[in-house]
């Protein structure tokens, strides 16, 4: 299941992220390698981007973004 | 070591968020100075800590695996690397305590820079509230390193602080105690020796791919190194893994590891902060909640400044009169030093330091709202919306800024980390109706809108003010989508972006940052506008014809012999007026008018027009006293008898043919130009300092030009054809 995937108040585990550009970088270095658990907080007004947390902060992400992450819930 | 100036270097480094500039304010106070990097538009921001101890602010980033300009750039004044700058003395890494997973990863490659390096552990009574308590001292052997506790805004730990530095200044670097994989080290070390290079610069070449080490390196070794670099990463990936990834994944199991000895979590209430998110992203009430933010914050930059603006205006007003007065009755009077002063250099000045206080009171909400935490939320509700036009919500700000002045608004978008979304948005910053566009509005709307109300209680001219905002933001739309599809076509950015806690504002920051960025737009903005105003008061003043003068004496003396007592005097002044508009007409920007009458006839101007808005090229708003002159009515002093008068003669301005010269599809016209050209000097400076070239200006410059013009004439003829 992919991180965009998941509702608000929804948490999952990652499990891998695809691709190996600049964004999947970033997200590794803010903390997002597989194991770590992030939870849906909510989704902006208009739909996109989401807000998640993980490691006790929170982090704006776009759903297409989202989509690169792989999640076990 | 080099004379001026001190002699150690501090570099600050920290995620965004973590409470930096607090700390740096608070060891450097008002000793601090804001330039750039040469070459770059990263902002430069050094103080003093003591005579000797020079400290540098580094921009907040959360890896020196440079993505960014700033990421590179602090990776290569850590290195010493630029400029010829000497390697920083020292590095203070700030961290969040509450978050020290993230926090971490800088630390760690920071201190594989190889430099003396001191951990502070900043708004460590957070992290106590939300039941987060660090072992520092353990944390300080895990690490090697120092680790400082601080309270920044409550100036906590500071103290401690300064001494730490003071005491670590000059010491040996410390051995990280974390190693890149195993896979990463081998390929490393074949690349160092046979290119000889050893180091951080290396290891970020092979990781990050594509990245600016990459590009850095390849500049100065021989064109095998990008196929070697390739072919290592390649047998790194033979392991299942990319470089990147691989990196990052073992850094990240070494800090938790870290964090699992050091730090102690108890179960944390419900955060304040999701309260308050509950009702200000709220699902319903998100959107509605941040137009009425947003339009407060408009409408009282232009409430509140107005009496402020005044004043101002009012002070080079007398000043201006104070200058003529001391020269009156010397053989100096009416000569060209006088007007160059008064007209000239006061005016000028006047000019700049009258839209101090809009941008004083706009810093003013926008550190505020930036600095509880808002603003944040505003760019993560608006990224929909922008991301329809190729940008993200970074462009918020700098839109918003460029409503007071596009020059603030253009400085601002240095956060916006991808270079074409940063680019497109300052192509379309100058759309954003700034203040200097105001007088040009009210003006022609006082003259020829007709106050009455539509429907009982919609006023006509308001509603054709508001319009001319949307003219702005319409023209903006489209520029936007087809400039990213063209000239700034690539990959959309990324839109990670952190959601910080909500916090009360820091008033020190606040304050702060408003003397920063109004020192700013009068040192940038400020000289700019300064010179074009000399320049176009020399066009203005230049040539003068004996002849204009020996008409008007003439008259003078005719005067004299019919006149006496006030209405003698009443007759001077006006000769006077009249003068001074026969002079301005015959002047090389008199010529000018003339010369680009066939081109702005289309539009239905005269060439009057035409001349005011050549001659408010330093800003537009110079449109008003330059027709104020044209039509013979001199400086006026007291506003608004002076704008009636104006208006007077506006209505009564006349063709050779006798048909009236201001319609409404004139006044129209004249004001969507004004919306949509770039006539503002300062703003095309700005753009040539952010973007470093002068093609962008030139750029933005001519396609608002003929945008504004296409639009000036479609709107003359259209309302020519809709009022017959």
């Amino acid at each position: 299941m992919r991180l965009s995937d998941l509702g608000p108040g929804a948490i999952g585990t990652i499990v891998r992220l695809y691709g190996d550009g600049p964004l999947v970088q970033r997200l590794m270095e803010l903390g997002a390698v597989a194991g770590t658990e992030v939870r849906v907080v909510r989704f902006a007004p208009l739909g996109d981007p989401m807000e998640i947390e993980l490691h006790n902060y929170r982090l704006s992400i776009r759903r297409s973004e989202a989509s690169a992450v792989e999640v076990a819930v | 070591m080099s004379v001026r100036g001190p002699v150690r270097r501090v570099a600050i480094i920290g995620n965004p968020n973590t409470g930096k500039s607090s700390i740096f304010n608070s060891l450097t106070g008002l000793s601090q100075r804001v330039g750039n990097y040469p070459g770059v538009t990263v902002e430069k921001k050094t103080g003093t800590l003591t005579p000797e101890i020079e400290l540098i602010d580094l921009p907040g980033m959360y890896s020196l695996a440079a993505h960014s300009l700033d990421e590179l750039l602090a990776a290569r004044v850590l290195l010493g690397d630029h400029d010829g700058e000497p390697r920083p003395d020292l590095v203070v890494v700030i961290a969040d305590a509450t978050n020290l997973q993230r926090n971490l990863y800088l630390v760690t490659q920071v201190i594989e820079v190889g430099l003396p390096t001191i951990l502070v552990l900043n708004m460590i009574d957070v992290a106590e509230r939300a039941g987060i308590s660090v072992n520092t001292r353990a944390l300080s052997r895990l690490i090697g390193v120092p680790v400082i506790p601080t309270v920044a805004h409550r100036r906590l730990g500071v103290a401690e602080l300064r001494a730490a530095i003071l005491a670590s200044v000059g010491t040996a670097a410390p051995a990280p105690r974390w190693e890149m994989p195993e896979a990463i080290r081998s390929e490393l070390a074949k690349l160092e020796e046979r290119f000889d290079r050893t180091g951080f610069l290396m290891a970020r070449a092979l990781i990050d791919e594509g990245g600016p080490a990459e590009a850095l390196l390849a500049r100065s070794l021989d064109g095998v190194f990008r196929s070697a670099l390739a072919d290592s990463r390649a047998r790194i990936r033979e392991s299942g893994m990319a470089p990147a990834a691989l990196e990052a994944e073992a850094r990240h199991r070494w800090i938790a590891g870290a964090v699992a000895t050091t730090v102690r979590r108890r179960e944390s209430r419900g955060r304040i902060t999701d309260r308050i998110d509950n009702v200000l992203v709220h699902r319903f009430f998100g959107l509605p909640i941040f137009l009425i933010v947003m339009s407060a914050v408009f409408i009282s930059i232009f409430m509140w400044a107005v009496p402020f603006m005044d004043l101002i205006g009012g002070g080079f007003d007398f000043l201006g009169e104070s200058a003529r007065r001391l020269f009156a009755g010397t053989s100096l009077q009416g000569g060209a030093l006088e007007s160059l002063i008064v007209d000239g250099a006061v005016a000028g000045v006047g000019g700049v330091l009258v839209f101090l206080p809009q941008i004083v009171i706009l810093f003013f909400f926008i550190a505020i709202l930036d600095d509880c935490g808002y603003m944040a939320r505003a760019a993560f509700i608006m990224d929909r919306i922008f991301r329809s036009v190729g940008l993200s919500g970074m462009s918020f700000i700098p839109l918003l800024s460029s409503f007071a002045c596009a020059v603030p608004g253009i400085l601002a978008t240095r956060t916006i980390g991808n270079t074409r979304e940063r680019i497109t948005t300052i192509l379309i910053a100058p759309f954003m109706s700034c203040s200097a566009r105001i007088p040009v509005y009210s003006l022609m709307i006082a003259a020829f809108i007709p106050a009455r109300m539509i429907a009982g209680f919609l006023p006509v001219q308001g509603l054709v003010f508001v319009s001319m905002y949307f003219v702005g933001i319409l023209a903006a739309i489209p520029v936007a989508l087809l400039v990213r599809r063209t000239l700034l076509r690539g990959p959309r950015s990324t839109f990670l972006m952190e959601l910080p806690p909500y916090k009360v504002p820091n008033p020190r920051s606040v304050f702060l940052r408003i003397v920063d960025r109004s020192r700013t737009f009068v040192r940038q903005a400020g000289t700019i506008i300064f010179a074009m105003s000399i320049i176009v008061w020399a066009l203005g003043y230049f040539p003068r014809s004996p002849e204009v003068a020996a008409t008007y004496d003439r008259m003078r003396s005719e005067a004299a012999g019919e006149l006496s007592g006030a209405t003698l005097d009443d007759r001077l002044a006006s000769i006077d007026k009249e003068e001074a508009g026969a002079y301005v007409r015959g002047s090389a920007l008199g010529r000018m008018g003339r010369a680009i009458e066939p081109l702005v006839r289309p539009l239905g101007w005269d060439w009057k027009i035409g001349m005011a808005t050549i001659a408010s090229f330093p800003a537009r708003e110079v449109i008003v006293s330059t027709l104020n002159i044209i039509y013979d009515l001199g400086k006026e002093t007291d506003e608004r008898t002076g704008r009636e008068a104006l208006i007077g003669k506006l209505m009564s301005a006349r063709w050779p043919d006798g048909g009236h010269v201001f319609t409404i599809p004139v006044a129209f016209s004249i004001m969507v130009f004004f919306a949509l050209c770039c006539q503002c000097g300062a703003t095309l400076a700005a753009i040539k300092r952010e973007t470093n070239s002068w093609r962008w200006p030139a750029f933005t410059f001519l396609y608002m030009t003929v945008l504004a013009y296409l639009g000036a004439f479609a709107t003359y003829r259209i309302g020519s054809a809709v009022l017959g």
